[in-house]
């Protein structure tokens, strides 16, 4: 999800050269940067960005799956599709906190994912439609997260870092209990398998996508790979995504949707097929099949509890203000 | 939207007893009581701990990151501070 963070990320910096290398120096030896640290003014934008992103991600990312909560099989699966949800919901708000020691406030975060103004990953905009859809999704979505988050773990900015090493912690649960969904699909009657392979056959693609633009179009790659915001480049992460999960899929029975996906002996890894660009800058700038239905349930669900956010403050508000008089007497 | 922003709160946390409180994250509360449950739902999911602390963010005092040097540096040269500064002969065996 994470390195679409970067699309648009302008590192553009105007600090002299001295500045500039005693800053490089710093990043070279692998020293951490922590937020009240002197930093390049594109070192803090691009981070803004990327975790911001990030996290308006996490939070979105809690829709598709909600959506299966009420209708989950067993109660098993319901109980682990709820900690999951809950997961992803803390995974917001361990990211967010990471961007706000740059200076930015929760408010307006939230605010520039509202307007529309934020990102989130292109995942996001494509609709569950069937139980399977939830086994695919922490199989692949979770699996592809995981292939990006686990490189961030050694992001150069602490924050971003730490709180990365909580959500890793916790995602190869989510990507564990969506194969174990794909098992008992591909285990089941021929309805079951089916519904398997069409979920697997929506979902193959738009996660290959997950991992932002090729290299070569990719084009503030460059100074975040510099600057060790990124270890690695989309496209290489989405090579170990593939050649990690086309064992999988072979393993549980399916067909990965991809007739030029051969094993290259050469390289060691699958050459596959080219992606669909433009469904992938379609969805990014709007037009994926959920895209305005997830803004609208993210904006609903802020103004309709905006009256608890108010009555909370009132409340406390009031309450130190009784304990101020009490003090007083 | 005339919300003002709702405080932010600083987590500490105890993985258990022997163990000191150590810093897990923030969180935005209104208020004490739901500092702590939330540090609870956000931080505590797999029994990461035995006992929380949360503190407003604006009461903890920080040392001048500007002053990094004035504050820290004199101790770097005081290597005698260290056990490894002191000759001991080998034959003495360990101290
Ligand atoms: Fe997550
Ligand atoms: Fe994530
Ligand atoms: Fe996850």
């Amino acid at each position: 999800m994470y390195s679409q963070g970067l699309i648009g990320a302008d590192g553009t910096t105007h600090e002299d050269e001295e500045f500039l290398t005693a800053f490089q120096a710093r990043i070279d030896a692998e020293l951490k940067i922590e937020p009240n640290d002197p930093m390049p003014a594109g070192y803090r934008k691009t981070l803004v960005r990327q975790i911001a992103q990030h996290a308006h991600s996490e939070i979105v990312g809690m829709l598709p799956e909600g959506n299966w909560i009420t209708r989950a099989p067993t109660l098993r699966r319901k109980a682990a599709l709820l900690a999951k949800v809950q997961d992803e919901g803390g995974h917001g708000l361990y990211l967010y906190s990471a961007a706000e020691t740059l200076g930015v406030s929760r408010e307006e975060l939230v605010d520039q994912l509202l307007s529309g103004k934020a990102k989130y990953s292109s995942i996001f905009n494509y609709p569950t439609q069937t139980w399977a859809d939830i086994g695919t999704i922490g199989w692949l979505v979770d699996g592809a997260a995981i292939m990006n988050q686990i490189p961030l773990c050694r992001c150069s900015f602490g924050p971003y870092a730490r709180a990365m090493i909580r959500v890793c912690k916790e995602e190869s649960f989510h990507q564990r209990q969506g194969y174990e969904i794909m098992l008992t699909l591909c285990r089941g009657s021929d309805e079951q398998k089916a519904m398997a392979q069409d979920a697997l056959n929506r979902w193959w693609w738009p996660s290959l996508m997950m991992f932002g633009p090729h290299d070569a179009e990719s084009t503030h790659s460059d100074q975040s790979m510099a600057w060790k915001i990124k270890r690695f480049t989309n496209d290489e992460l989405r090579q170990k995504f593939i050649d990690a999960t086309v064992p999988q899929a072979e393993f549980l029975g399916l067909t990965v949707p991809d007739p030029e996906l051969k094993w290259n002996e050469d390289k060691g890894g699958y050459d596959h097929g080219e992606i669909d660009w433009n469904e992938f800058w379609s969805v990014v700038k709007g037009n994926g099949i959920c895209n305005r239905a997830r803004l609208k349930a993210r904006r609903m669900a802020h103004d309709d509890n905006a009256w608890v956010r108010e009555a909370a403050l009132a409340y406390a508000e009031k309450a130190s203000v009784r304990e101020t008089a009490v003090a007083a007497q | 939207m005339t919300e003002k922003n709702t405080p932010l709160w600083e987590v500490f946390i105890r993985a258990r007893n022997g163990l000191s409180h150590k810093h897990a994250g923030s969180l935005h509360a209104v208020d004490a009581e739901m500092a702590l449950q939330a540090a609870r739902d956000v931080y505590t999911r797999r029994g990461e701990g035995q006992s929380v602390w949360v503190v407003r963010s604006s009461d903890i005092v920080a040392s001048d990151p500007t002053e990094k040097e004035v504050m820290f540096e004199p101790t770097g040269s005081k290597i005698y501070r260290h056990p490894t500064f002191y000759d001991i002969p080998d034959d003495v065996g360990h101290m």
